[in-house]
């Protein structure tokens, strides 16, 4: 009776110890994770957390130094309040919003339609025109600011939000075409075939099937063009010097910083306004989102 | 027809009559001209806006400040003479190469331990972590500069609380390039982790199982099997990141504007002091185009990986 | 009227590798023509051709009388079924089957007679409103076949269309094929790599091989009287068997001498058609099903006993495959299950000569 009342370990003493080390060892492995997790999301949440809480407290709080910044007493929304109320800064937003719309839609039309060539329909000169559109996406906008400064102060373009709906494309479309060659490379190719003998012809083709089948590819390459262009940084800040004509990067960068006494609050709540759009798109589209970002590398 | 038909019957014929070539050239020359026109667009994006500014941007490098005479490549000259200048070189490649390096290694480590926990609050995790990338870069630099403020640092309030001393974030050569390297390891490590992330998580299962049927420890299997699946991945993002960052601007401009004496200045942000700011256009283009050797190294191997890639997956 | 009618048509690729080398067909109004062979031998590139979805090089394809070289797909009045379906994943199974006929611009109560027509003929009434995603492969089948039948076009042309079903469910649908068939009568050209699925739909079979017809007839023409050894060896399973043998005079009887001793009686009724092949190195021919275990009290006439020591039995229950060796010729007997075969055992078979073939090896021709 003795055998059926004893315990495996008992019976095996080697493999019980086995079992509890590969089980110590996951459960380790775990602990670490967490811990580097947490460690990294302090890390990362801190800057974006603390621009909150500044945001939230009053000016006189700010400059107390006698507390510790990472403390609030007291929560207000003044500064949102005197953001908000500021017309400067509501024609910030404006004109981000004009300029951001104007180029997601013409990023997409030039990239679906010219992926849809590049992907399906060989033609002479296809395969170099598609080695230069990577190429393209390789060449940084520091690199072409100042001819394009030239070029667009030779348009009369300067102080314009309409030099920025000429240039941003540079930034999104190589990008926006090369994820969308690789989403409509993915659908399979009796597809088309069915539809050219259903009696479709390129224009349907394009519109009926391949823009519905490659949707996820579209949201997550119309969420690119859209952080993209909302980010922008480097055109604006070189072609435009009236507050009028600014975006909300550069304005919120040049013109909410004055003197030698900063509005804390108000810029960080203006900061945090500016950049509510992206991460507004982020929490409700991640996984498009993501897909967007790692399609560059996983499907080319 | 019939004619077309018995020509087609003649026996010892060549397959390609010259009847139906010229029709079909006709066809292929139709879809070429469709395809051509769809690609109108792009064509003139890239034509345009980046082809045609680059070599605008030789052309203007070899003229004078006034854009008035052609003056070889004394501007390249003049810059390479230039202490300042040469501060930006090395200022540019050091930043450069650390902050990739930092990003490379610790979005590697986070995606792998996101890979280790259980898939349930993976997502959760992941969408925590990429906050950082999400907020455009000038306005969250705006953030991390308030926290480097001199006197209201919340940082060094920390840091004063466990004991330690204050610190001249953005006072001081060295910590004001440390600070920019801080922030764009912040916002750039992210990306390296979600990218790594895909890549692990495209690793079959099997093959780890396999490997540790044959007897590999945990660092075996990241060595042997983690690694080489992963390699291109890796190398097509350091590569990628390399360009992105040794040509990045917001963050130096938000955080330093150069300072301390110029001594934190990237290709970029001077360029940008020099060609807008100084109104010497021709020396600003100049400056950008030292960008160029680097980039066109880093393109070349990106391009190479890209193709392996594809192959490996065709 | 919608015969199909193939005149020399040559597929050539780019390098000059040619797929299709000049063939020609004539298939008949409502005719059911299987184009079979092995993979690579040009059937699909054939049917590609048909459908206008690959240039022809040279010849003329004509559909219906019309010649159709140069005409896109869209204006052929063909409809097609996919190996792998494509079946559009973003429309319900309606919207797939009415697609072609809404690009045609049919008024919409013709759309939905048509549509709900087909979806009766296929039994998939009620899977109308789902997406492909939520279907079965069988099902997808049907939508494909659907798509193909509302068009009511003048051709069907079937790409492998079975090949991604499991064998269960393909030997259900080879019938649900044929069923559709004989209700439209539509004519119809269907590409397989599988010789049963070629004989069990066709009305004539078309078997190709590298990038030729090697034969064309009715499934048990093909079968009795094979043109080529390729054809002898892709029709049946499993596949017929060929052994080195050299033909010789026995009295006033033709003899087929095989390798190793065994002497095999020609029937009378051939002597004159082999009797120019005299003393030549020719291949016999002779399926598994016609080399029998030698049953007791067995007088069929032309009948040959030939000594064989199988070295690999395989029991598949309605019957037992014997496979032995001459002279490195790897020869199979279908038996009763009853015989007693065992690996290295002596077994006495029946070849049944009236269905013996004999083919000139340098031609590969069946003589």
């Amino acid at each position: 009776m003795s055998a059926t009342a004893a315990r495996p370990s008992d019976v095996l003493p080697g493999l019980g110890r086995k079992i509890g080390s590969l089980r110590r060892e996951r459960r380790w492995a775990l602990v670490t994770a967490y811990i580097s997790l947490i460690i990294a999301a302090i890390f990362m949440l801190g800057p974006p957390l603390y621009m909150l809480l500044t945001s939230l407290k009053t000016s006189a709080e700010i400059a107390d130094l006698s507390r510790s910044p990472w403390s609030i007493s007291e929560i207000t929304f003044s500064n949102y309040a005197q953001i908000l109320g500021d017309p400067m800064f509501r024609g910030f937003f404006y004109n981000s919003i004009i300029v951001t719309v104007l180029v997601v839609a013409i990023t997409m039309v030039i990239s679906v339609l010219a992926a849809f060539a590049l992907a399906r329909m060989r033609f002479f000169g296809s395969q170099v025109l598609a080695t230069g559109v990577f190429l393209t996406y390789l060449v940084p906008d520091t690199l072409l600011f100042i001819p394009l400064y030239q070029i667009v102060g030779g348009l009369g373009l300067l102080n314009s939000i309409w030099g920025l709906v000429l240039v941003y494309p540079t930034l999104t479309v190589p990008f926006c075409t090369w994820i969308m060659i690789g989403y409509f490379a993915s659908i399979p190719k009796e597809l088309d075939e069915a539809a050219l003998i259903d009696g479709a012809n390129w224009m349907q083709m394009l519109t009926k099937i391949f823009i519905p089948v490659a949707l996820p590819g579209i949201i997550a390459a119309t969420i690119f063009a859209f952080t993209v262009s909302w980010a922008a940084f480097v055109y604006p800040t070189a072609f435009i010097t009236q507050p009028d004509s600014m975006p909300l990067t550069i304005g919120v960068v040049s013109q909410l910083i004055r003197g030698d006494t900063f509005a804390w609050g108000q810029l960080m709540a203006g900061a945090l306004l500016a950049a509510l759009p992206p991460v507004i798109v982020y929490a409700f589209l991640m996984d498009y989102y993501i897909a967007g970002l790692t399609a560059g590398a996983t499907k080319g | 027809m019939p004619s077309d038909a018995s020509a087609a019957l003649a026996p010892g014929r060549a397959p390609a009559s010259a009847a139906r070539s010229s029709s079909l050239r006709r066809f292929a020359r139709r879809r070429s001209t469709v395809a051509f026109l769809m690609t109108l667009p792009l064509i003139a994006v890239i034509g345009g806006l980046v082809a045609w500014p680059a070599s605008y941007a030789i052309y203007l490098a070899t003229l004078n400040r006034r854009m008035t005479a052609f003056i070889g490549l004394e501007n390249f000259d003049i810059l390479l003479e230039n202490e300042t200048f040469r501060g930006v070189i090395w200022q540019s490649c050091f930043f450069a190469i650390t902050a990739v390096l930092l990003k490379a290694l610790i979005g590697f480590w986070l995606a792998h331990m996101l890979h280790h926990i259980p898939s349930k609050g993976q997502r959760k995790w992941r969408g925590m972590l990429l906050v950082p990338w999400v907020i455009p870069p000038a306005l969250s630099t705006l953030g991390w500069w308030w926290m480097f403020e001199p006197s209201y640092s919340s940082i060094n309030w920390l840091l004063n609380a466990f004991g330690g001393p204050s610190i001249p974030w953005l006072g001081e050569p060295w910590w004001a390039r440390i600070s920019v390297i801080i922030v764009n390891v912040w916002y750039g490590a992210p990306f390296f982790m979600i990218m790594y992330l895909a890549a692990l998580k495209s690793v079959p299962d099997q093959l780890y199982e396999a490997a540790a049927i044959d007897g590999a420890t945990g660092w075996q299997g990241l060595v042997h099997v983690t690694l080489p699946m992963m390699r291109n991945i890796i190398s097509i993002t350091v590569l990628f990141s390399l360009i992105v960052t040794f040509a990045n601007y917001d963050i130096v401009r938000v955080l330093t504007n150069g300072g301390p004496r110029d001594l934190t200045h990237v290709f970029a942000s001077y360029a940008f002091q020099v060609g807008v700011l100084s109104g010497n256009i021709p020396r600003g283009a100049a400056v950008s185009l030292f960008m160029f050797p680097l980039l066109a190294v880093v393109a070349f191997f990106v391009l190479r990986g890209v193709n392996r890639r594809q192959k490996e997956m065709a | 009227m919608a015969q199909v009618t193939l005149r020399r048509i040559v597929k050539e690729y780019e390098g000059g590798v040619q797929a299709v080398k000049g063939i020609d067909l004539d298939i008949a109004d409502h005719e059911f023509v299987v184009l079979v062979g092995p993979s690579g031998c040009g059937k699909s590139t054939t049917l590609r051709m048909i459908a206008g979805l690959e240039e022809i090089s040279a010849g003329d394809i004509a559909i219906g009388g019309a010649l159709v070289n140069d005409i896109p797909p869209r204006d052929r009045d063909i409809a097609m079924v996919f190996q792998n379906y494509a079946l559009y994943p973003h429309m319900t199974v309606y919207d797939n089957m009415a697609f072609g006929l809404m690009l045609r611009k049919f008024p919409k109560a013709e759309i939905d007679r048509r549509v709900k027509e087909a979806a009766r003929i296929l039994d998939i009434g009620m899977l109308l409103d789902r997406k492909p995603k939520a279907l079965s492969g069988g099902q997808r089948q049907r939508v494909a076949m659907g798509r193909a039948i509302v068009r009511d076009p003048k051709v069907f042309l079937f790409a492998e269309p079975l090949s991604n079903l499991d064998a269960k469910l393909r030997v259900q649908m080879r019938t649900e094929i044929k069923k559709v068939h004989q209700t439209v009568k539509t004519t119809t050209i269907y590409v397989t790599h599988d010789q049963v699925e070629a004989m069990t739909l066709a009305d004539r079979v078309v078997v190709m091989n590298h990038g030729v017809i090697e034969q064309v007839g009715p499934p048990q023409e093909l079968y009795h009287n094979p043109a080529t050894k390729f054809v002898a060896g892709f029709i049946g399973s499993p596949a017929m068997n060929f052994i080195p043998c050299r033909l010789e005079q026995s009295g006033s009887a033709l003899q087929v001498q095989l390798p190793g001793g065994a002497a095999l009686p020609v029937p009378q009724d051939r002597t004159a058609r082999y009797q120019a092949h005299l003393g030549r190195e020719l291949l016999f021919g002779i399926r598994p099903e016609h080399l029998t275990e030698v049953r007791p009290n067995d007088h069929r006439e032309n009948m040959a006993v030939l000594e064989a020591v199988p070295e690999v039995v395989e029991p598949m229950g309605m019957e037992t495959l014997a496979h032995f060796w001459i002279e490195g010729a790897e020869i199979c007997a279908r038996l009763d299950p009853a015989t007693p075969a065992a690996p290295g055992r002596k077994l006495p078979l029946a070849a049944d000569m009236a269905k013996m073939h004999l083919i000139d090896p340098k031609t590969n021709k069946v003589l």
